[in-house]
């Protein structure tokens, strides 16, 4: 095992994040109540899935830049296990909706799946998705990279408009919309996230993160052993391929 | 079957205690619980070690898978 601290930083994050999530006291608020503790969950996923898009979208960058095949292979794990931790951020929403959103605010169901934000990630996932179909249909390695290369940097900045910037424009039952009291979720330090909140939070999405890239690194070092022909092929002079 | 005395009174001696620690054990599920830390605050430390072991289960496997790797990457 390659021994770097920062996956042991993830490990002592992630405990911290169980233990003190569970244990230090929340504000209850009417509906949530203790669910509350699902922002070092529920939220950290989409917290830790915008992270490995950013990292998969400076591949994609630096793929174009360079030409380098090891970037493209990097782009493409990172975007791989971002878009699988936004489904578990779906997956986790999902659960919290039905006994918050749905059962005690009595939501119908159809308001539930009009909620932009679910729409949006919905959008922003699926436009994701066309990014690996997209992949599977090149036979031609160059021309794949450098294709796939453009859409994620598209993809990536179609992620603002669908899950930052238009849940906040219109009305949302997440906290943040318009028409809601919050004016920043998670970030406001003043009055929208209790102190005792944040000191959990904020480790929690870096520990969340870190596991994702741990994981995403194994995919990518099983992906170079694989495509070690091809990139010894590849080398040429002013290529840094290590 | 040659057996040293001492060893059998043992033996036996182990037997029953057991069967006291069994007794008594059966006889703990009629008491009130008890209020250690696991019982405190409506048993959440339970689901705080439940959750610290899928949590270690997970880092488990992925440090194994990495090691795999790594020791496939010193092969090639």
């Amino acid at each position: 095992m390659k021994k770097s601290w920062w996956k042991i930083l993830s490990f002592v994050l992630l405990v911290y994040t169980v233990v003190a999530g569970f244990l230090v006291a929340v504000p209850d608020l009417p509906i949530v109540h203790q669910s509350i503790r699902n922002l070092y969950f529920h939220v950290c996923m989409w917290f830790a899935m915008m992270i490995l898009f950013i990292i998969s979208f400076v591949y994609s960058i630096r793929y174009l830049n360079q030409s380098n095949y090891r970037y493209d292979i990097y782009a493409r794990h990172f975007a791989a296990v971002g878009a699988y931790i936004g489904i578990l951020g779906y997956a986790t929403g999902a659960i919290w909706a039905n006994y918050t959103w749905l059962t005690d605010q009595n939501q119908s169901f159809g308001s539930i799946l009009k909620e932009p934000k679910l729409i949006g990630a919905a959008i922003a996932l699926l436009i994701y998705g066309a990014y690996f179909v997209l992949r599977g249909s090149f036979t031609d390695i160059d021309k794949r990279a450098r294709i796939s290369a453009v859409y994620n940097i598209f993809a990536f900045v179609m992620l603002f408009p669908s899950i930052w910037i238009i849940p906040r424009m219109v009305g949302s039952l997440h906290p943040g919309g318009q028409g809601g009291e919050m004016g920043n979720p998670a970030l406001n330090a003043q009055k929208d996230l209790d102190a005792s909140m944040r000191m959990v939070f904020y480790p929690a999405v870096i520990g969340w993160a870190l596991l994702g890239v741990w994981i995403a690194t194994l995919k990518i070092r099983i992906q170079l052993i694989t495509d070690k022909t091809l990139l010894h092929e590849e080398i040429s002079p002013g290529v840094n391929n290590k | 079957m040659k057996k040293s005395a001492p060893a059998s009174i043992i033996n036996k001696l182990l037997l029953v205690m057991a069967g006291l620690f069994f007794y008594t054990a059966s006889f703990a599920q009629d008491k009130p619980v008890s209020e250690d830390l696991m019982r405190s605050n409506g048993k959440i430390y339970v689901v705080v070690a439940v959750c610290l072991t899928i949590l270690a289960g997970l880092f488990i496997y992925v440090i194994s898978i990495d090691r795999k790797i790594s020791k496939i990457e010193k092969d090639n």
